[in-house]
């Protein structure tokens, strides 16, 4: 009980939940043993709220469940089928923004756009392919970035560093035109171990270690066999 | 080649200070011209940072370019008012007489032609700024003088025939930007004496001070309606320091031009306002942040600055009060709608992109450099200052019960007046119509495209935060417009001005627009409105910031108040037409080997 009443008190789909102070709604969500859909979010990295899909209901707000604090007696809406079917949507919309070729790519089966995809069934987006034209860049001696891939969920940018902190990858142009771009020096000297760090980060496709691909087969790839999410459901810290 | 020293000399004027960069930037493409790959490299290794930071900036900022952007940039706003007053005519003959294609220069280099979003001119529209000089009302044949003129190398300030009226008459403006005031208003265009405000407010407490705009029950004039006096508050007790009092002159809503006005006409109430800001949230330090297409009025302003300085009202134990310090620093954008949103300014303030932030927390906690801030409206502070003057009661008298004072409305588009009115909250749109000549109307957009289009059946409605809220833009859609034109212009601004940072902004308006274009096209079926509207629902709900959550109004505000002009267009007696265009999709190859489709093959 002592426990319980240091906590944050607060309810996710009616299920009572407890959170510590500070804690953001999806670390709270998770701590309790509920999944909420996320794809730029990344462990120990600072939250981005770029992709938008961890998106739930308080009130008549909509809110990015990866940067909103938890409050007290907050009644949190997750799981309910308008919300369901607007997260759909926006990976239906990463799909058709850029040109995602599941078969061909060495990402497929560690996909988290891919595993979302599967986990929301996702037939045919509901949108127009888009086709747009995208460069697959060289990054260094180490990396490729597939522009086509990319879905801007600025991992790399946030979790991707040279030694002294400065940035490595970085958002440039705006609108339907921003795209991921890289500072040439800083990049190549990414070591052998630290280009597999920045594709093991990236969600999708998109950075990818040079010379090294389908290392992995099919059916021993990370969502081969439970979907994406299934690591947090129905587990309590 | 000399331009290592002119880089190296403009990063050393800002003390190498990262935060400058933006100032760092523009510097060197005034000097330059452009900034390239290798200047983004030489400036990244003389402040030590990534060269995709650099980039990030350069490739941000409208006015801003990787490329040469030609000795003279003619940025010409593309905004709906300025169709309607001849754009199109007059970017005809600026291509013709340079021989350069928008988005591009003349083969030498001289002359760069490049669309910009609404420059705050919707009341002299066709308009644009060449090399940060504003030409108003362009027609062809100034066009082809002003082309001209730049073949033979004339300084763009000498181009300059006319003066507008009031200040921008003065020495430090020189310019022929015309104020068109139609109506003043008791609050802002009324008589004021320099000091009033901020000599009584240093008399009482800061708690005083907000107490007395709370029960003024001002509200934020840029649009959003937030309580001023609760922000002071919030900002004012917080317990980390400085606190910083930011002015956000960075109006950008298409349509919305009376913050121009305001900043030529009255600096010295709005710098006053900023001072009771200060007093009030325990700052010492103002910034205003100043869009860059009204960086002529930056002298003008400096110059306001000083006066008040001279005055004793900014600067050290102000309005004599012992211990009271404060003073304002100007800063400029550099072209972008998204920096009017308070924690994108406070960005791009601090030299990055203007990518919003996530809130909480809010600028009030986590502000500029990270310390709590007020960001408000220019007409917020100027009717701060006036509420010090003259009292919570003589403010409260004027508008409704929620909406207390006046409002300065730019309005614009198919009316006699256009111009600047500043009137009680409350009145009637066709009260306003009335006033401005526009009362054959067929439609009138209020709060700009992020508001509301309303239709003449709803002309009764009135202009208050219980009702149309609005920043101030009103623009007047006579009856021979075609609305979707409107429309389209909107989406296209929306699209362009994302900070293209979220899914559902980035990628979400683009498919609304091409769905909009499906539908208009004559190719929709009922499951396409269908469709549109759930999916201009999906981005408002799911978008990071107001941009997002207000993108899809064009087209949603519209369908509500328009349905039938919708319902036309569309198919009712089929189910699903594509938008498959074969004719488009072969267009490359049959071009190529000369081949004609015929109607056999689209069957």
């Amino acid at each position: 009980m002592s426990k319980a009443m240091s906590k944050i008190k607060f309810t996710i789909d009616g299920k009572v939940c407890f959170a510590e102070p500070g804690q953001t709604i999806i670390e709270a969500a998770n701590a309790n043993g509920v999944y909420i859909p996320s794809l730029c979010r990344y462990e120990g990295l600072k939250p981005a709220g770029s992709c938008r899909i961890c998106t739930v209901r308080v009130g008549r707000g909509h809110m990015a469940a990866c940067t909103q604090p938890v409050a007290e007696g907050m009644a949190v809406e997750n799981i309910v089928p308008d919300l369901e079917d607007m997260r759909k949507s926006l990976i239906e919309m990463l799909f058709v923004e850029g040109n995602h070729l599941c078969p061909t790519c060495q990402k497929s089966g560690n996909c988290e756009l891919q595993a979302l995809a599967y986990r929301y069934q996702m037939l045919v987006p509901r949108f127009p392919y888009q086709f747009p034209v995208r460069q697959v860049e060289p990054a260094g001696p180490n990396l490729l970035l597939e522009q086509n891939r990319c879905i801007q969920c600025l991992r790399c940018v946030r979790g991707v560093k040279a030694k002294d902190g400065k940035a490595i990858f970085g958002s440039v142009r705006r609108s339907g035109k921003t795209k991921i771009a890289f500072d040439h020096d800083l990049v190549a000297a990414l070591s052998p171990a630290e280009a597999k760090k920045a594709m093991d980060m990236c969600p999708v496709g998109a950075l990818l270690k040079k010379e090294v691909g389908f290392t992995v087969p099919i059916g021993k790839r990370k969502f081969d066999h439970k979907p994406i999410g299934s690591e947090f459901e129905g587990k309590r810290s | 080649m000399a331009q290592k020293g002119i880089i190296e000399s403009i990063v050393a004027g800002y003390k190498k200070d990262p935060s400058r960069l933006i100032d760092m930037v523009r510097d060197i493409q005034k000097e330059l011209g452009q900034v390239s790959s290798e200047s983004a490299a030489k400036i990244a290794s003389l402040l030590n940072i990534s060269k995709v930071d650099v980039e990030g900036i350069v490739t941000f900022y409208h006015f801003f370019s990787t490329a040469p952007a030609g000795t003279y940039a003619v940025y010409l706003n593309n905004n709906i008012v300025a169709g309607m007053k001849g754009r199109q005519a007059v970017a005809e003959a600026f291509e013709n007489y340079t021989g350069a294609k928008f988005g591009g220069t003349t083969a030498d280099g001289l002359i760069g032609l490049y669309e910009t979003s609404c420059i705050g001119m919707n009341d002299q529209e066709p308009s644009a700024i060449i090399n940060g000089v504003v030409f108003t009302k362009l027609t062809k044949s100034k066009v082809k003088e002003l082309v001209a003129a730049m073949k033979a190398g004339q300084d763009v300030h000498k181009l300059v025939k006319s003066r507008g009226d009031g200040a921008n008459q003065s020495k430090l403006v020189r310019a022929m930007v015309c104020n068109n005031i139609r109506k003043k208003g008791p609050v802002l265009f009324a008589p004021f004496k320099s000091g009033a405000a901020i000599k009584k407010a240093v008399t009482w407490t800061s708690e005083d001070v907000i107490a007395e705009i709370k029960r003024a029950n001002l509200l934020g004039r840029g649009g959003a309606g937030f309580p001023t006096g609760l922000k002071w508050e919030f900002c004012g007790r917080e317990k980390a320091f400085p606190h910083y009092v930011v002015c956000n002159a960075d109006e950008g809503e298409p349509g919305t031009f009376k913050d121009r006005v305001i900043l030529t006409e009255l600096p010295h109430l709005l710098f006053e306002g900023m001072a009771v800001a200060g007093f009030a949230v325990g700052a010492q330090e103002g910034i205003l942040y100043l869009r860059a297409e009204y960086a002529y009025l930056k002298a003008h302003l400096e110059k306001a600055l000083d006066d008040l300085r001279k005055k004793k009202l900014l600067g050290k134990n102000i309005a004599g009060k012992k211990g009271c310090h404060f003073d304002i620093t100007i800063k400029l954008g550099a072209g972008a709608y998204i920096c009017g949103e308070e924690s994108a300014l406070l960005e791009s303030a601090e030299g990055k992109r203007g990518e919003p932030r996530d809130r909480p927390p809010f600028p009030v906690t986590f502000g500029y450099r990270g310390f709590p801030t007020t960001v408000n409206n220019v007409e917020t502070l100027c009717a701060a200052a006036r509420i010090l003057d003259r009292g919570a009661g003589w403010f409260k008298l004027m508008g409704t019960p929620k909406s207390a004072g006046t409002k300065v409305l730019s309005v614009s588009g198919d009316c006699a007046k256009p111009g600047v009115y500043e009137v009680a909250f409350g009145l009637k749109i066709q009260d306003l119509l009335k006033m401005a000549g526009g009362q054959d109307a067929q439609a009138v957009q209020v709060g700009g495209p992020s508001g509301t289009c309303v239709s003449r059946g709803q002309f009764e409605r009135r202009l208050c935060f219980e009702d149309l809220p609005t920043g101030g833009s009103v623009i007047v859609i006579g009856p021979r417009r075609d609305l979707f034109d409107v429309v389209h212009n909107f989406m296209d601004f929306f699209i362009e001005e994302s900070c293209g940072w979220c899914v559902p902004c980035r990628a979400g308006n683009i498919l609304l627009k091409k769905k909009l274009v499906k539908i208009t096209s004559g190719k929709g079926t009922a499951k396409d409105l269908q469709e549109i509207e759930a999916w201009g629902k999906t981005i408002k709900a799911m978008s990071r910031c107001g941009l997002g959550q207000t993108s899809p109004n064009p087209i949603l505000t519209t369908l509500q108040n328009f349905r039938e002009m919708y319902e036309a267009k569309v198919h009712q007696d089929k189910d699903f037409i594509s938008e498959f265009d074969l004719a488009a999709a072969v267009k490359p190859a049959s071009s190529l080997t000369g081949q004609k489709l015929t109607e056999a093959h689209h069957e």
